[in-house]
């Protein structure tokens, strides 16, 4: 076969390798600057101590789960913003199955079932997330922005306005735990997540279509793709990996709370643009999404290793939101071109 | 075309009504294999609604289409695309962010298995199967970008390669030519040409007389939901033609 190949100035190819790799040079950059920064001011290391290894893994698992499932619900061209309340209301969800079980049964079981629990409610949000979006056509925004407050409204009545404290040691040795002193039991659930994520999203027809969906719902509707099932199914998985967020939530400190996931969602969006995902849809990746959240976990982290006000990281993280879609569109527009 | 051959597709009697408008009334129509059958008519004369009624996209209220002589039944794009009948629309229907292999493909992946057990996307053999129908067509591109960056002639014979890389024997294209500069018209109906020599059967929807005579055997003419007039390319002229469309 004849490939014909345009020749690309020297420059534009410049620009659109570091486009394509900017995130991986973004991130490896900050950690670079806090590694210099704490070794000038305090003659200690930033990366170098399993200490601060763990601390930003933990602080990247509630946020990337969460961004795993925005990734795919994005790629299709939609957003769901009830994600955060998702996870409060998996987290009193188990809660409160674990704690009712505490005297009669094993702690194992009861972290089985209060798990079960969890993942189901949540998918059953999910579920009516997709029904309104696919089948009713409210649009994901306002379909999903009603379901914020619904989720939020039933966690708070499951958690009677308050946290629902568990009683249960292996719920404990869950959020807590670590394998061999060195990988947080979170982290490992969620780096398994990521890999099985990564493989249905770039490997599957399921991931095929979500693309399909996200660059021309009708293309994908003409070619025989039951455009709404699939929808369907994207909240639904959104929500399940939620309520994964919520139990280790609920493990980490033990006890279940409403806005358990309140504040991730700004963060978790982050992560899927900053990823390269575009809200337009049909663009993104979950490795790009898995550097996304690191760099939102590095600078927070960060910027508290190195003594600055915490109230500084939400300028930063917004500021690196504007910079990484500003990269992208001057990549799309080389590319373009 | 010989009178004795017998048609790949025929209508007879399609009507079509929505609420008080009869958008298609008692038409007749035959294709012969390896003919182009243009349809030309004015804006609202039933162009589209005729061909929707062929491709599964509208049930006709009345009449029936025969394939090969037997009665078909058709109710879906899907179940067109079985017969052999694919319907290549003004817009294309590609998804553009995916590379053309995956438009080739879209919802009729082919699956391999990674580590003799996981099933996942054969992407290479979407490649190399697109590469070649491309090739038939005379078409060379790159097929690891998104479609995106492609042409307008070139996103045409995307959508034209995926509908013969699944064996359509009746094509039906909508105004394939409209949204093309001139040198990419061009290119269209030498794709057109190659298709007929190839054997496919074509219904080509346009508005344009230099495209209609440039490819075109026959020349059917709509008016107001009717059948104004059928003509042998070579027997008749641009003229006669718009005198039909617009019944002077």
């Amino acid at each position: 076969m004849n490939q014909t190949v345009k020749p690309a100035s020297s420059g534009s190819s410049i620009i659109k390798t570091v486009g394509a790799i900017w995130s991986w040079l973004f991130l490896a950059f900050l950690i670079v600057v806090f590694e210099i920064w704490a070794r000038l001011s305090f003659g200690q290391t930033f990366l170098f101590n399993l200490n601060s290894v763990q601390s930003i893994l933990m602080a990247t698992v509630q946020p990337l789960l969460l961004a795993l499932g925005l990734t795919f619900v994005i790629i299709a061209g939609g957003i769901d913003l009830s994600v955060g309340f998702t996870v409060g209301l998996a987290s009193v969800t188990a809660a409160q199955v674990m704690q009712s079980l505490n005297s009669s049964l094993p702690s194992g079981i009861g972290l089985a079932l209060g798990i079960i629990a969890a993942i189901l409610i949540a998918m059953i949000a999910g579920l009516v997330n997709g029904l309104l979006i696919a089948r009713l056509n409210i649009p994901p925004f306002i379909g999903t922005l009603g379901m914020y407050g619904i989720n939020r409204g039933v966690a708070f009545i499951l958690a009677k306005g308050t946290t629902v404290p568990v009683d249960n040691p292996v719920n404990s040795a869950l959020g807590n735990g670590s394998v061999l002193g060195i990988i947080p039991i979170p982290v490992l659930i969620t780096l398994i997540i990521v890999v099985i994520m990564h493989y249905v999203l770039s490997q599957t027809k399921f991931g095929q279509y979500t693309y399909a969906i996200g660059g021309n719902k009708q293309a994908a509707q003409r070619a025989g793709i039951n455009v709404e099932r699939h929808t369907i199914g994207l909240y639904v998985l959104t929500a399940a990996l939620a309520a994964v967020a919520g139990i280790i939530y609920t493990g980490r400190f033990t006890a279940g709370a409403a806005q358990a996931g309140e504040p991730t969602l700004l963060n978790a969006i982050a992560a899927v643009v900053i990823g390269g995902a575009s809200l337009f849809g049909g663009e993104g990746k979950v490795v790009g999404t898995v550097i996304g959240a690191l760099i939102i976990a590095v600078i927070e982290f960060g910027l508290v290793y190195i003594n600055v006000s915490p109230f500084y990281q939400f300028i930063a993280v917004g500021a690196v939101i504007i910079l990484s879609v500003l990269v992208d569109q001057s990549r799309r527009s080389v590319v373009g071109s | 075309m010989s009178a004795n051959q017998q048609p790949i597709l025929e209508g007879r009697g399609l009507s079509k009504r929505f609420g008080g408008h009869q958008a298609l009334n008692k038409v007749d129509f035959q294709l012969f294999p390896g003919e182009v059958l243009a349809l030309a008519g004015d804006n609202g004369a039933g162009k589209s609604t005729l061909i929707k009624c062929i491709s599964g996209a509208h049930l006709p209220s009345e009449g029936t289409v025969f394939l090969e002589g037997k009665p078909i039944h058709i109710t879906s794009a899907q179940e067109a695309r079985t017969h052999g009948i694919e319907t290549i629309y003004q817009d294309l229907a590609l998804a553009e962010n995916l590379d053309v292999g995956a438009n080739v493909f879209l919802g009729r992946e082919p699956m391999t298995k990674m580590f003799g057990f996981l099933p996942m996307l054969d992407r290479k053999l979407m490649r190399s199967a697109s590469a070649e129908v491309l090739d038939t067509l005379e078409i060379h591109t790159r097929l690891d970008k998104p479609v995106r960056e492609l042409s307008g002639g070139q996103k045409q014979a995307v959508a034209i390669g995926r509908a013969i890389y699944w064996k359509a024997r009746v094509l039906i294209m909508d105004e394939p030519t409209a949204a093309l500069g001139v040198p990419e018209q061009r290119k269209v109906v030498e794709l057109i040409h190659r298709l007929k020599s190839q054997g496919v059967s074509i219904i080509f929807i346009s508005h344009n007389l230099i495209d209609i005579f440039a490819v075109a055997d026959r020349i059917m003419v709509l008016r107001r939901g009717e059948l104004a007039g059928e003509r042998n390319a070579k027997d008749t002229n641009g003229d006669e033609i718009v005198k039909l469309m617009v019944g002077g």
